[in-house]
């Protein structure tokens, strides 16, 4: 075999071909990361959600979330700077947009896994001495990689807009913010890895990623508080770890609007009882607080359940992943 | 031998996509994998390119055994699939970088090797245009570069002519043979155009999964493509007189073509009937007399 003709004379294949198992899954993330951002369309796609929900808030939600908030310390009467108001509203708004949008973007921006096995470039890489792990472990990293951008892009955006209405948000929660962001975005990219792993038509996708963008706000309470629903129905969502999620996400965006409330109500001599009955309740109706069947969930346990989640997701991942690669090599 | 195939079984549910083809490609040869649609010949490409398991038989490629050094001959070979599966929107550079990394080339051997192939596809002026925005024939000269890219001593070519218009095969065409005259490379082409197979050093043809022929062109048409006389005047009486004869006559406008049992028939026929000889032409049986005899299938209408 040594005297096969081989093409380009000056080309030493067997120095070059050494490259480890890692550096390929790199150039596979690095590729799976251009084809999306060079697709605008897919990008704008992915960007639907955050933006139709920012105008949602901005057009109709902002008064009535102004006018919750307010009324809250009306029933006191007390009376606190409508910056701070206007900028929780803001803050709780984000909360929304971002827990919801790490699930949404990360099934609308797997779009690359599918087109490859539709157009069947799959194969390219299947002729290629690289592992099927490698292939699949690719498109997971580089989907987190673009939610996560996707995300990053959205948080400024909504920061500027809350430090022009009132901007409360101390460094610790900012980098807390960027933490939840990670964990969420973890979570939504493993629950689409899932799911998305079962689709084989860009129909499909479509079909799930639209089921998934309508469906998701409402069941993590997202769009609206899980306190305003029924009993019941807080407790079935309760059982879901996405809701989780969104009480993080909640906890660290308008922490510091709590305190600045609390500062507020000191300065004007609110006796201390009923600062804590009003933020206790502001924190109630707007799930920062959330409960389980009448057990209250600490912020220590919402992480504990979502990151518990993102391990089971991960271990089903890893399962299809495995299963597929030896369903593909019996075919 | 490049690739050794024995016995090679594959299918899908009840359907027998290969069975029990068996067949060897020298090294440095052009060889011609023939059949319609649902032969055979890209389920056969995909087991030799690991794409599918076989179900039965042997392969090996390169002296490497396919069940035991799957990655040692995927170094070994390169594939260009029927429709380009690059990426249609990242530049020429950007698909040939990400695929070479696949193949663990990197940093400088990336630059010297594109360098190399650049030069031997004359590339170097469409590098930073993205897939979409180049012509038909650059695109396939584009799959060439990436199949051949990490050196391989096979290339695989799944119809890689098909759909392209006739000027832009030619150019096609020229660069598989310049890189087998100069390089020596082996090819391995399926195709569906019969004066393409014609050109090929050896020719396996498939028919429902099976082996149904295989030799030389010229092994092959000796074998099963009669040698035809075109007559272009007196077209009438041509028809009649070799029907009455018994020969199968095919009536074209401007011309009767008689399929002849032997090409030494033609000074008896002439002597018989001179007058009906006064324009007229023998032609050699081609690939597409053979298709049609071996399989009983017109490839240009299947």
């Amino acid at each position: 075999m040594e005297n096969m003709s081989t093409v380009g004379s000056n080309f030493k294949g067997g120095t070059i071909r050494d490259g480890a198992e890692f550096k390929k899954l790199c150039s596979l993330v690095l590729r799976n990361t251009k084809c999306y951002f060079k697709d605008k369309f897919t990008f704008f796609m992915s960007m639907i959600t955050p933006i139709i929900l920012f105008i949602l808030f901005v057009t109709f939600l902002r008064n009535v979330y102004i006018e919750q908030f307010t009324s809250s310390f009306k029933a006191n009467n007390i009376v606190v700077d409508p910056k701070i108001i206007e900028g929780c509203a803001g803050a709780w708004l984000m909360s929304s947009i971002l827990s919801v949008s790490a699930v949404t973007v990360a099934f609308c921006s797997n779009t690359i896994m599918i087109d490859d096995r539709i157009n069947s470039a799959v194969n390219d890489f299947r002729i290629s001495p690289v592992k099927g792990t490698t292939i699949s472990l690719s498109y997971f990293i580089s989907n987190f990689l673009v939610t996560t951008v996707v995300l990053v892009v959205v948080m400024l955006i909504g920061h500027v807009y809350l430090a022009c209405v009132g901007w409360y948000i101390s460094l610790a929660d900012t980098f807390m913010i960027i933490v939840d962001i990670l964990c969420l975005v973890l979570f939504g990219t493993l629950l689409a890895g899932v799911v998305e792993s079962f689709i084989k038509t860009q129909g499909g996708l479509s079909a799930v990623s639209t089921l998934v963008s309508s469906m998701y706000g409402f069941i993590c309470g997202a769009y609206m508080p899980i306190s305003s629903f029924s009993a019941g129905l807080q407790n079935v969502l309760s059982l879901l770890p996405g809701t989780y999620g969104v009480g993080i996400m909640r906890n660290h965006y308008l922490n510091g609007y709590m305190a600045a409330f609390i500062e507020e109500m000191r300065a004007a001599s609110v006796d201390e009882n009923i600062i804590s009955e009003v933020i206790k309740g502001i924190r109630d109706s707007f799930d920062t607080n959330l409960y389980s069947f009448g057990t209250d969930i600490g912020l220590g346990a919402m992480f504990g359940i979502l990151l518990g989640t993102c391990c089971v997701l991960l271990a089903v991942y890893v399962l299809i992943v495995i299963l597929k690669n030896k369903k593909k090599k019996a075919v | 031998m490049i690739i050794e195939i024995t016995d090679l079984k594959k299918s899908f549910k009840e359907v027998k996509a290969v069975d029990g083809v068996s067949f060897k490609v020298k090294e440095g040869e052009l060889f011609a994998f023939l059949g319609v649609n649902g032969a055979g010949k890209s389920t056969t490409i995909n087991i030799i390119s690991g794409i599918l398991q076989k179900d039965g038989g042997k392969v090996k490629v390169c002296g490497y055994d396919l069940d035991k050094e799957a990655d040692k001959i995927k170094n070994e070979l390169g594939i260009v699939f029927q429709n380009s599966v690059l990426d249609k929107k990242m530049t020429v550079y950007d698909n040939l970088r990400s695929r070479a990394g696949l193949y663990g080339i990197y940093g400088k051997a990336f630059k010297v090797r594109l360098n190399e192939i650049s030069e031997l596809l004359d590339l170097k002026d469409i590098l930073k245009r993205p897939l979409v925005k180049l012509s038909g024939g650059q695109k396939r000269r584009i799959d060439i570069a990436r199949a051949l890219f990490h050196n391989p001593k096979l290339l695989i070519l799944d119809e890689p002519t098909t759909g392209l218009d006739p000027k832009t095969r030619i150019t096609v065409w020229n660069v598989i043979e310049k890189l087998r005259k100069e390089n020596g490379l082996t090819v391995f082409l399926t195709t569906h155009y019969m004066e393409e197979a014609a050109t090929a050093d050896y020719v396996v043809i498939l028919d429902d999964g099976k082996k149904v022929a295989e030799g030389t062109p010229h092994e092959l048409k000796n074998k099963y493509a009669n040698d035809f006389i075109k007559f272009y005047n007196r077209l009438d009486e041509a028809e009649r007189y070799f029907k009455a004869l018994g020969y199968s006559v095919k009536c074209k406008n401007d011309y009767v073509e008689v399929e002849l049992n032997k090409t030494s028939e033609v000074a008896a026929l002439i002597k018989a009937k001179p007058e009906i000889f006064d324009d007229f032409e023998v032609l050699k049986g081609n690939m597409d007399n053979v298709f049609l005899k071996v399989t009983g299938k017109d490839i240009k209408e299947v």
